[in-house]
């Protein structure tokens, strides 16, 4: 099936075999390995991307069901060469280890501070209670999370997309 | 070092994590080089059985698949899996063949290697192999496998692969002439390790050049390179290992496991590159499974708390094979049961015993998550009996400074011992109690507030780390004045790359943007490395560095001695290392080494370190529901030597959330035909963000390690060691006016809740009587 959709801003048209997954999509035909897959049924969030604004398992969906949307990975979060908010909030925290789950953290992070800036603990921990880490115990997450918070309280543009 | 540390200590912000936080970490999923095949593996969906007959042409007839390849094709000889660690003959007899060929041991185990166009099609392919498989009892308990009334090896007539017994002192004398002896049972579950990244592998054969490339192998990849090279009849160099990026260890990955052997060969045989990417169901099956130990323990102490015995026997449901590191976990319950306390006298028997199930082998804390747990509750049973307060009666017997160094056990068959290193186990035990507020919180312990109990826990340990014998570095100087960093250590998501370029720029006295990058892991790097097993990669790796340090420094100035005609110790090598000079000469470093200037180092070491600590819970237990709560975690520990506090704390922090998930929430489940029920991350359940958010670490340099340069301790690891222990403890103070002594791990509500029902059942039983 041929589909057309947006990858981080860019148009794709590809030709794909209608049982590919997302995840498998964007990493083996598309070449954007940041995605991972941890577990392939949904549970542990390392394949989250966001699709048309929502943070979605890319292992739980099948590439042609993103026909015509906007797709944004981990490759799409930086600005520039520069990390975005999130990610040096990320570093100076070490809110990763082994950074397998990373992506997917950082991507259910950024769709939760785009919908909810003021976002408190409780809630970023409900939230990405979807996403397993299993290296940090996850102190360090909420605490980057916490701070980059003050960089999507920015309107008129200014805030990550 | 002549200068005071400028980044030794200093929280660094890690290397790694600029390119895993823009998503241009390359772990082995992400490698794909030209002409790629994708492997897929059958497995037994048996636990025990003959195999009859395996019909594979409806699989070769996939279009699409490249070859289907199973025992018979093997040879008569299938190649199978030795020992890593303390190899034997009675273990030997029970490791494992790369695939099934007469008999299937455990689910999950490998019968045949589909290698085809795409990984899709090989797992379609793997569907259409006919296997006929004779069921037999399956055995899955520790006691029916000491039965032998089902043998997994008919051959060696038992399923008892080995005993191992540790022993100081005279045991049976002291608890004899004790004053008060109690004994317990024991259970610890079968846990796995999980990381967050299942196993993979890239093989890629070089036909013209005879060589052999594979990717995705980590941990100690300088034996995976050794023991793939005679497996292959290749000579080791024909053998390169290569490190990726790796998505957490935890002491199963990295290991050789059958597809070590079966990926590379089927490269070799299609002349083709060839990558295998476990799935989590297969990570279940496949990878090693840790814990699962019954144990039998007994305390003796003196009427004033001395603890003057500890006796025990336990039992290791070790699976269906030994693989290559399963010794470790029995060694350190034979070796470590005494933990941090003085008892001069102890002997623990430990039997590795046979099962249907995925083979047990090492997971980070191995064998003294398990023995924490029996000891430091036995501790508490015994305080309470004796009428001593639980706290006093631990501190009347932890190590101290002036016990040190403190034998340890030695253990047989192996003849092996060792000793403590440095510590007052009584320092970080009171700064727990100080930190964690124990005196105020005390009068809570058993309360019934809103509904629920609240209850205090307290439990110690000590952790091995720099294991031995050696470990090597190479740095090498280019002419621009960068310093490369070369390592034998390997990184397992630990900030490897950060803790030796901060140690390399403190040993060198140069700023760290000068260390150009730090490689390791891959055989190519160093003549020789040992890997990252046992809390070892930061001493020994580091260690290696400030030899090569010194070395480098050397070179440097023996060539400018040449070129000077004078001697090295005319010599004088500013400290910037930008230039050298003698008398009014002075040359630049580019000038002096137009090519670079490299040197070796190494670090020789037979004594192991141990880190110590306390930690204490503050728990509540919802009698009616079993909801167990961690309301307050605080861990102290000493690790001699901090290089990076960051790194160590969020380790230390991980490894106790690993901890709670084992004590509460974690458990691999079989049922009784050795099918495992917990197999997905649906059913096996792993700690999240919102469980545990009170936990906090606190990290000491009171005393450094006499064996190392850098004084520093295995650590990181440790932090799991003693969570069981200590939220049994909590959950026990908690229900104190039940009488509720949890004897088994995991701590689930539906145990919790059963335990108060037979609690109140029995009280009512007597009130009635």
């Amino acid at each position: 099936m041929r589909i057309t959709f947006s990858v981080n801003g860019q148009r794709t048209e590809i030709e794909v075999e209608s049982r590919l997954t997302l995840a498998d999509c964007l990493r083996h035909r598309l070449g954007l390995t940041g995605t991972h897959v941890g577990c392939e049924h949904g549970v542990c969030g390392a394949c989250t991307v966001i699709v048309d604004g929502k943070a979605v398992r890319a292992c739980l969906l099948l590439a042609v069901q993103v026909d015509g949307a906007e797709v944004r990975t981990v490759e799409g979060l930086a600005e520039g060469e520069a990390l975005g908010p999130l990610q040096r909030a990320f570093r100076k925290h070490h809110a990763l280890q082994c950074g397998f789950c990373t992506p997917g953290m950082l991507m259910t992070a950024h769709a939760l501070l785009q919908d909810e800036p003021d976002a408190d603990e409780a809630r970023i921990r409900e939230v990405i209670a979807g996403n397993l880490c299993r290296c940090t115990g996850y102190l360090g997450i909420v605490r980057a999370v916490s701070e980059a918070r003050e960089a999507y309280r920015k309107r008129d543009g200014e805030a990550p997309r | 070092m002549k200068r005071a540390a400028a980044y030794v200590g200093r929280p660094v912000e890690r290397l790694e994590d600029l390119r895993l936080l823009a998503g241009r970490g390359q772990y082995v999923d992400d490698l794909a080089p030209a002409g790629l095949l994708h492997a897929a593996i059958l497995r037994s969906s048996v636990a025990h059985g003959r195999i009859r007959s395996m019909d594979t042409r409806a699989a070769r007839a996939v279009p699409g698949v490249y070859a289907v390849i199973t025992a018979a094709d093997l040879g008569e000889h299938v190649p199978r899996i030795p020992l890593r660690m303390e190899g034997n003959a009675a273990l030997s007899r029970f490791v494992q063949p790369v695939l099934a060929q007469v008999k299937v041991r455990y689910v999950g185990e490998p019968l045949a290697l589909v290698v085809a166009s795409t990984a899709a099609i090989a797992e379609d392919a793997v569907g259409e192999i006919q296997v006929d498989i004779d069921a037999l009892p399956a055995v899955t308990e520790h006691t029916v496998s000491a039965s032998g009334e089902v043998l997994l090896f008919e051959e060696h007539e038992t399923n008892h692969a080995m005993a191992l017994t540790g022993a100081r002192g005279d045991v049976d004398a002291a608890i004899a002439s004790a004053d008060y002896v109690r004994r317990e049972r024991f259970r610890i579950q079968r846990v796995a390790a999980m990381p967050m990244e299942t196993r993979g592998l890239l093989a890629e054969w070089d036909a013209q050049r005879e060589r052999m490339k594979l990717s995705g192998a980590m941990k100690v990849p300088f034996s995976t390179r050794a023991l793939l090279a005679r497996l292959l009849e290749l000579p080791e160099e024909a053998v390169e290992v290569v490190e990726c990026d790796v998505g957490g260890g935890f002491g199963v990955r990295g290991e050789f496991y059958p597809e070590d052997f079966l990926i590379p060969y089927a490269s070799r045989l299609l002349n083709r590159p060839v990558k295998w990417i476990e799935d989590r169901r297969e990570h279940l099956l496949a990878t090693n499974h840790a814990r699962g130990v019954e144990c039998e323990l007994e305390i003796a102490c003196r009427r004033d708390g001395t603890i003057v015995g500890l006796r025990g026997e336990a039992w290791s449901d070790s699976g269906a094979y030994i693989r290559p590191n399963a010794v470790t976990a029995p060694r350190n319950i034979a070796q470590m049961v005494a933990g941090p306390y003085r008892i001069a006298n102890m002997r623990m028997k430990v039997s590795m015993l046979l099962t249907n199930k995925t083979p047990v082998a090492s997971y980070r804390g191995p064998g003294r998550f398990e023995t924490d747990f029996c000891r430091e509750r036995l501790i508490d049973l015994a305080a309470q009996d004796l009428g001593i307060d639980r706290v006093e009666l631990r501190r009347r017997n932890l190590l101290t400074d002036a016990d040190m160094p403190y034998p340890l056990p030695t253990v047989l068959p192996y003849g092996s011992s060792g000793e403590t290193d440095s510590g007052d186990y009584r320092v970080t035990f009171d700064r727990c109690l100080e930190e964690f507020g124990w005196a105020e919180k005390a009068r809570l312990a058993g309360k019934l507030v809103n509904g629920v109990y609240h209850g205090l826990g307290i439990g110690c340990y000590i952790e091995g780390g720099a294991t031995g014998p050696r470990e090597n570095a190479r740095l090498l100087f280019e002419p621009d004045g960068s310093i490369a960093v070369y390592v034998g250590s390997s990184a397992i998501g630990q900030g490897l790359e950060t803790i030796c370029a901060q140690i390399a720029a403190d040993a060198l006295g140069v700023p760290m943007e000068r260390i150009s990058g730090v490689y390791h892991g891959s055989t190519g790097v160093v003549r020789e490395g040992l890997g990252s097993w046992g809390s070892r990669a930061t001493v020994m790796g580091g260690s290696a560095i400030i030899d090569a340090a010194a070395n480098l420094k050397k070179a440097i100035v023996e060539k400018a001695a040449e070129q000077f005609g004078c001697t090295p110790a005319e010599v004088a090598l500013s400290e910037d290392m930008r230039t050298v000079s003698a008398g009014a000469r002075t040359r630049t470093l580019t000038e002096l080494c137009p090519e670079g200037v490299a040197a070796e180092g190494t670090f020789n070491n037979s004594k192991r370190t141990y880190s110590y600590g306390t930690h204490a819970a503050h728990v509540t237990v919802d009698p009616e529901t079993g909801d167990l709560r961690v309301l307050e975690y605080v861990a102290v520990e000493d690790v001699g030597r901090i290089i990076n506090p960051m790194t160590l704390h969020n380790q230390t922090l991980g490894a106790i959330v690993q901890g709670l998930g084992s004590s509460i929430l974690e458990n691999v489940v079989y049922d009784d035909e050795g099918q495992l029920l917990s197999g997905s991350l649906a059913s096996y359940l792993m700690p999240s963000a919102e469980d545990f958010p009170n936990v906090k670490t606190i990290a000491l340099e009171l005393f450094p390690s006499p064996t190392n340069p850098l004084g520093a301790k295995g650590a990181g690891e440790g932090g799991i060691i003693p969570v069981g222990g200590v939220i049994a403890n909590a959950v026990a103070s908690a229900l104190a006016t039940l009488t509720v002594q949890p004897f088994e791990l995991p701590l689930t509500p539906p145990r919790i809740w059963s335990l108060v029902r037979h609690a109140r059942a029995t009280a009512e039983k007597q009130a009635g009587a």
